[in-house]
């Protein structure tokens, strides 16, 4: 009986292994030919543009509210430590570097995988369910280039927007509890914040960074969305492990970006 | 059937993994004439439509779509050949994000450059033909079962197909609906001169329609004829598919051990317990 219990965990193992490879292979395949047929997403730019506005617009109220929200959060914590030192003039430059290089991409990029992420998810696989991706092919259009390729510009080009607007409402929110709030000096907040950060160092990586988060999130939502059994438990597991793996690919991604980028600072 | 034929399956076998679908299919789709694929649900008459239409490749045997062999089509080449194809889904298939015109309008945005003026009234007349003119601005979420077939069935006309294939066009419609529809894709194989084949179970209102009618059962063809040769076959499986009958070669009871036997391990286990 012990035999035949490791025989079929090792069975099991095997199975979970050839099947995660065979995946991996299928979601390359998946997002090289989403890059090879994105011609149309620019040559009628009206397409990616209507995603633009499902995907970024409709996730600015999430966004915005919890950057805000995220930077009173940092202006409170901040100036409770800092005061210890004495430094509470930092508190900009603490509230504005944790922003930009850290919180604004990572944040942004989770509540968009939430946010649109799922939305792309369902919305796709629910296209398959109901025939729409089959019909689309039998009019000779390539589904890839008409409905993927669209999305997933959208995604790239909204991600580092939002995480900009995230970083920015989150300066805010810093600024009303450090300088409105408790009383920080409102000429060393800004200027420790203006001298601290760098444009290439801090402003040029946050970037990077959410580019990055964009590419991986939407190509999780739309590989997710695309090979989801066309059924409605089919279409939920798969907007579940949109969520979750996307927020293990950004906080993953997140660690070695900042290791290759901030190692020697 | 003399006429040059649109479609031509031969020694067509298709396995899906392990499991062999379609043995040995053999089906002549004359131009002009509108084909009927009958039979119970999982015999293979949808994955024939498929095969006809490119979704699917042979495993072997030859599918002739217009004296070309489909499974042989690049990816461009189908694309090319689709476009005088088209096809009506079983519920339809309309983009639920886009309004009734722009449904009907998609294939030609898509694939012309005609100006908004033409695109326009070419959308009107497809609506007009389906009698859905009027409802041209509403959404998917807001039409019945029966109109979003007939806004499909508009959309895949838009380009005036060689060749229509329904998919159980008549599946969850009303009595009203069902013949409307019936009646329109008669009507349209006929006005466009096109070549249509439709897979259903609905004997009554496919009868009244087709020219010609291909049953199958277990992935074979076990009958074929016009509408009076398959009304008036002796064939017990036909027989008992148009008469709607339940004793017959087609079972009620899924395969299983048998009866007696099952009850007796319930009485047994029961008893244990």
């Amino acid at each position: 009986m012990p035999h035949r219990k490791v025989g079929f965990g090792l069975r099991s193992i095997g199975s979970t292994v050839v099947n995660g490879v065979w995946r991996l292979g299928f979601a390359s395949r998946f997002f090289l030919m989403t890059l090879i047929s994105s011609g149309a997403s620019f040559r009628r730019f009206h397409l990616t543009i209507r995603e633009i506005y499902f995907s970024g617009v409709m996730s600015l109220i999430i966004i915005l509210v919890s950057g805000l929200f995220v930077g009173m959060v940092l202006g409170l914590q901040g100036y409770e430590t800092l005061q210890k030192y004495g430094s509470e003039s930092a508190l900009g430059s603490l509230v504005a570097l944790s922003l930009v290089r850290e919180l604004g991409p990572v944040l942004a990029a989770l509540l968009f995988a939430s946010r649109a992420g799922s939305a792309i998810t369902a919305e796709i696989g629910l296209m398959k369910a109901t025939e729409q991706i089959a019909a689309m092919e039998m009019m000779a259009v390539d589904p890839i280039s008409r409905v993927v390729a669209p999305r997933f510009w959208a995604g790239v080009i909204s991600m580092p927007l939002l995480a900009a607007m995230f970083s920015a409402v989150g300066v805010f929110g810093g600024y009303l509890v450090g300088v409105v709030l408790i009383g920080v000096d409102e000429g060393s907040f800004w200027s420790q914040m203006q001298a601290a950060v760098d444009f290439r160092q801090d402003i040029v990586n946050g970037v990077i960074k959410s580019v990055t988060f964009g590419i991986a999130v939407t190509a999780i939502a739309l590989f997710e969305g695309y090979d989801a059994p066309p059924t409605a438990e089919g279409v939920s597991h798969a907007t579940t492990r949109t969520v979750v793996t996307s927020a293990l690919a950004v906080l993953g991604l997140d660690f070695i970006l900042t290791v290759f980028m901030f190692r020697g600072v | 059937m003399p006429a040059e034929n649109l479609v031509e399956i031969s020694d067509l076998n298709f396995t899906y993994g392990k499991r062999l679908i379609l043995k040995g299919i053999n089906m002549k789709i004359p131009r002009g004439k509108l084909v009927a694929i009958m039979g119970l649900s999982g015999c293979g008459k949808t994955t024939t439509l498929r095969l006809i239409g490119g979704a699917l490749k042979p495993t072997t045997g030859s599918v002739k779509v217009a004296g070309k062999e489909v499974g042989g089509l690049d990816k461009e080449e189908l694309y090319k050949m689709r476009r005088k194809m088209g096809m009506l889904f079983q519920f339809g298939a309309l983009f639920t994000d886009l309004s009734v015109y722009e449904n009907v309008a998609f294939q030609m945005r898509e694939h012309t450059d005609l100006p908004e003026t033409v695109i326009r009234d070419l959308v009107m007349m497809k609506l007009h033909a389906v009698g859905l003119r009027g409802a041209h601005k509403l959404m998917p979420s807001e039409l019945s079962g029966g109109m979003a077939r007939r806004v499909a069935l508009a959309r895949a006309i838009a380009l005036d197909p060689m060749l229509m294939m329904y998919d159980e066009p008549f599946a969850g419609l009303d009595p009203i609906s069902l013949s409307v529809i019936g009646n329109l894709i008669r009507h349209l194989n006929d006005a466009l001169g096109a070549t249509s084949i439709i897979v259903t179970h609905d004997i009554q209102e496919s009868l009244k329609i087709v020219d010609y009618v291909y049953f199958m059962a277990d992935g074979v063809v076990v009958a074929e004829g016009s509408a009076d040769d398959i009304k008036a076959s002796k064939l017990p499986f036909v027989h008992q598919f148009v008469w709607g009958e339940i004793d017959g070669p087609v079972s009620f009871h899924y395969p299983s051990p048998p009866y007696r036997k099952d009850l007796l391990l319930e009485a047994q286990s029961s008893y244990a317990a």
